[in-house]
């Protein structure tokens, strides 16, 4: 291992630019002429648009047009779509309604875009949108999923009657129904997921360039991943064909999920641009971005744990109601399907699993994958039902645990998902010492001689990251492969340029790729540069999301780099008239093993491409690609424990301890991925204690619109963490590597509302945990 | 429309800009200084936060005519010589940055902080005078440690200084 190489602690490349504000956002972008847009939203949840009037906006200073939904209609433009095809138990499809980038009959949600006005500056455009007259007659409004299924309700989508889009299942209903029938003693619980916003820092932004001389379209686009935006906006929007369509996500501000999909304002800006003749650039407004990001959770499920009279659980059955918003955003359908129900295992070994999953049409805005996507919402579910469960047992909630968990490996799950390698007793083990876990008794007697409530809660967690082997992912109804490619080009002067489909918006793939690289050739890393986010630069790539860069895209650059590694032996064993099965390469250059024969690495790439003397028949250059299909997915797990404590007057819960232990595999740059951790613990946290997006059921305006009404952490709701790893390499890629990005967030806020459970002596409590709802479960306890 | 002029990263500038535009948008759109970001527009984040007159500032609350004749600095004027500030470096070293958005507001507020407590800067005083800029991406953690690194680190120049 090399002091730049794999396992070290490099400071990243990638952090100059951003800390001299260096950095280039979309909204940084500016190219010459270039106008700005601002989109006419609705201001109703649910209403029939009779006209449209944009006479007097289009006479306003500096306005250039104003464009709406029949326009767009009109010119071919297509609906936005769901990649991901689920069917339902009685075998019929799911229920897509269209969804038009500028809604031309029928708005569904508060934000709804109606129209778009290109105007000189911001402010301009801000005014004539003022102005834009629309005739809306407002129809009656559901928000809430359990309601929409109801009869009577108002009805979203033509397509879906009782606004269901599917009713799903997955495992075996008769086997479950059996063991919960002759169990020792069944918990039954009732289990909410409040709905998200993922708030990345960097608002959506979008900068459309449509060059009429080469009949060229260029979007620069907040995106988590740009070939697929290509390729979506090409084969179903009808924007342009592939090979005229540059997608480029350049500094990318935080996705989290929230910047995965293909939202209508990309394709209105391309648009738009080749109807006004101008590139247009759109930047969302914080608020925009509370209405119309997509949102994330927002499950309601019941939950039926049994157990024998060993306390080992023989079954489960979960049945829930996802809401998916207005309409079914990209991923949406694969999220509370098989990111979430093929998780129930949990880290325990369950005989029999089944779960039914209705995903409902509501006045709110679309759903879609937020980090963890799906995992989240299955590990809450479980980790608060295994609390549940030891208090009602009488057991340590370590106890049930153990008795519980798999221990032998490879494990098949009775919901698809075949667990590769793990250790979970280990992190448990690791936990616990780390929280002092059996010194809580006294510390909770302190805390109660002050006055206050104190409180212990874990949560063991498993994802399945590394989406995934394209075989199975298509059986499953996907309708992409989700491999992912590199290109590794050496220079001539032995500088490496490393293309990759990965994209990184805060993960530091500048800096972990190009680790990989120098511990393969032994060159500095500098001299490496990664080369990410535009679909000129790299040929094809499927994005960055669930923590697939470094099981996935980091496998296909190690496969790359085996091919480069081929060769280079190959001119060097030419070079120095050696065999090539001698040749090793070290610190930056190639040796004959035993010998003191060496060409350094710089002369063989040099070599490669003056083409004087090589290898009979050999090819100039030396540049190699490779495609990487995962054959498995990941299994990052590890256990979280917090510890609270809780003002009985106030609700006020402080978190005075958070310790994870995780186990993600081989690990390239521990720095990075203890900052993966902390940030996921961030928004765990967040989803607990603080956050939550809410609706006037009334009328579905949505009442959480602006960083005063929505909850964000800051640094003071937050503890320092303490966070170690310990590592069971993944057997399924070339690295050994297993994915980090969500774990914090997927494992957290079981952990917390146990703890707050465990302080106030009270289980019934809904996140988020805000004081006022604390207060009223800890004196409804006594 | 107003002319307006100031000093920004010690170079006197000038512009013409609506009455109404924000000096975050000066800043960005008529200076081409896009370092300074906008992650709200309604004073809660942070990611704008500039020095005026040697105080830090949300750039997103205060008008453009509003800092006529001011001295500004924003994140590009931190570093000298292409030496990274104190504060930038010890961002760098703890990792104290992700995605980079909100960095150069948290660093210009670290900067402030630094300055007004030096080296006897604590964890709880970070946390609590972060209050006005949000991270989504680092939990905090290594911001919090960067920020205690760079004030010892800088209250020790000081002091070998003095
Ligand atoms: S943009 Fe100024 S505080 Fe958010
Ligand atoms: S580093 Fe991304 S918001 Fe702070």
């Amino acid at each position: 291992m090399g002091i730049e190489g794999i396992g070290a602690r490099v400071a990243r490349k990638e952090d100059k630019r951003f800390l001299t504000g260096k950095g280039r956002y979309t909204d940084d972008m500016s190219v010459p002429g270039m106008k700005y847009a601002i989109f006419v939203r609705s201001p109703h949840a649910h209403a029939k648009i009779k006209s449209i009037d944009a006479m007097a906006a289009k006479a306003m200073p500096g306005v250039i047009d104003v464009l709406d939904g029949k326009q767009l209609t009109a010119d071919g433009i297509g609906n936005l779509i769901c990649g991901w095809m689920i069917h339902s138990k009685d075998g019929s499809p799911m229920k897509m309604g269209a969804w038009r980038p500028l809604a031309d009959q029928t708005v569904r949600y508060v934000g709804d875009a109606v129209a778009v006005v290109v105007a000189d500056s911001v402010n301009e455009a801000r005014d004539a949108a003022e102005a834009v007259l629309v005739d809306y007659e407002p129809l009656p409004v559901v928000t809430d999923p359990v309601k929409a299924l109801a009869d009577g309700q108002p009805q979203l989508h033509p397509e879906a009657p009782n606004n269901l889009i599917f009713d799903w299942e997955l495992g075996d209903a008769t086997a479950t129904d059996a063991a919960i029938a002759a169990a020792a003693h069944v918990t039954e619980v009732k289990i909410v997921n409040n709905r998200l916003s993922p708030n990345a820092m960097e608002p959506r932004a979008a900068l459309g360039i449509y060059d009429s001389g080469d009949d060229h379209y260029t979007c620069y686009t907040t995106s988590q991943n740009p070939h697929l935006a290509r390729l979506v906006m090409s084969a179903f929007y009808n924007v342009a064909p592939e090979n005229k369509l540059r997608v480029i996500a350049p500094d990318v501000g935080g996705g989290f999920g929230s910047k995965i999909y293909i939202y209508p304002e990309e394709i209105v800006c391309l648009w738009a641009s080749k109807r006004t003749g101008v590139p247009v650039k759109w930047t969302c407004d914080r608020t925009e971005a509370f209405m119309t990001d997509a949102h994330g959770r927002d499950h309601v499920s019941t939950v039926k744990m049994a157990f024998d009279s060993a306390n080992k659980i023989t079954a489960l059955k979960v049945d829930t109601i996802a809401n998916l918003g207005a309409y079914m955003s990209l991923f949406s359908s694969c999220v509370p399907t098989y990111l979430y129900a093929t998780l129930l295992s949990g880290q325990y070994d369950i005989p029999a699993i089944h779960a039914n999953v209705r995903t409902v049409y509501t006045n709110t805005a679309p759903v879609d994958a937020y980090r963890g996507a799906g995992r989240p919402e299955a590990t809450y579910l479980l980790e608060r039902t295994m609390e549940t469960a030891a208090r009602e047992l009488g057991l340590s909630p370590a106890e049930l645990r153990r008795i519980n968990f798999i221990r032998s490996f490879p494990h098949q799950t009775p919901v698809i998902m075949n667990y590769d390698a793990g250790d979970y007793e280990a992190s448990l083990s690791a936990a616990m010492a780390a929280a002092d876990w059996d010194g809580i008794a006294a510390r909770k007697a302190e805390a109660e001689r002050r006055g206050m409530k104190r409180g212990i809660g874990m949560s063991c967690y498993i994802e399945a990251c590394g989406l995934a082997p394209s075989s199975a992912v298509g059986s499953l109804g996907a309708g992409v492969g989700l491999w992912e490619s590199a290109e590794v080009r050496v220079n001539a002067v032995g500088t490496i340029e490393v293309m990759t489909g990965s994209h990184s918006h805060g993960q530091g793939h500048e800096t972990t790729f190009a680790q990989l690289v120098a511990d393969r050739f032994g060159v500095p890393i500098d001299s490496v540069n990664i080369v990410h986010g535009d679909t000129d630069k790299v040929q094809m790539g499927m994005g960055t999301y669930g923590s697939r860069s470094g099981a996935v895209g980091m496998s296909a650059v190690a496969k790359a780099l085996d091919k480069v590694e081929a060769k280079a032996k190959k001119i060097a064993a030419h070079l120095m008239e050696a065999d090539e099965s001698d040749i090793v390469i070290e610190n930056g250059e190639l040796k004959v093993a035993g010998t003191d024969k060496s060409v350094p690495w710089f002369q063989m790439s040099l070599a490669a491409y003056t083409a004087h003397n090589l290898p009979a028949g050999m090819e100039p250059g030396l540049k190699e690609g490779a495609f990487y299909d995962p054959s498995n997915f990941t299994f990052p797990a590890g256990c979280y424990i917090c510890e609270v404590e809780v003002d009985p007057d106030t609700g006020q819960t402080e978190i005075v301890q958070f310790v994870a232990a995780d186990d993600f595999g081989n690990i390239i740059n521990p720095m990075i991925v203890e900052g993966q951790v902390h940030g996921g613990l961030a928004q765990g946290i967040g989803q607990a204690l603080l956050e939550g997006v809410h609706y006037d059921p009334d009328n579905g305006q949505l009442l959480t619109a602006s960083y005063q009404d929505y909850a964000m952490p800051r640094a003071d709701d937050l503890p320092s963490f303490k966070v170690s790893t310990s590592n069971t390499p993944c057997p399924n890629n070339p690295l050994g590597v297993k994915g980090c990005g969500e774990a914090g967030a997927i494992g957290s806020p079981p952990a917390l509302i146990n703890a707050i459970t465990d302080a106030i002596g009270n289980n019934a409590l809904t996140m988020p945990a805000t004081p006022e709802k604390v207060w009223a479960a800890a004196h409804a306890a006594n | 429309m107003a002319k307006i002029t100031m000093t920004v990263n010690g170079r006197q500038v000038s512009g013409t800009c609506d009455d109404r535009t924000l000096l975050v948008h000066f800043i960005r759109e008529n200076l081409g200084l896009t370092g300074t970001h906008v992650g709200c527009e309604t004073s809660q984040c942070g990611a704008c936060v500039i020095h005026m007159d040697g105080l830090s500032v949300k750039s997103c609350s205060i008008l453009a005519v509003q800092a006529a004749g001011s001295s500004i600095t924003t994140i590009e004027g931190l570093a000298k010589d292409g030496e990274l500030h104190p504060v930038q470096a010890a961002f760098k070293a703890h990792h104290g940055l992700q995605c980079g958005f909100c960095t150069p507001g948290m660093v210009m507020t670290a900067v402030d902080m630094i300055a007004r407590h030096g080296s006897k800067l604590d964890e709880a005083t970070v946390r609590a005078e972060l209050e006005g800029n949000i991270c989504r991406c680092t939990g905090y953690h290594n911001i919090v440690k960067a920020i205690l690194a760079a004030a010892t680190e800088m209250g020790g120049v000081r002091q070998a200084a003095e």
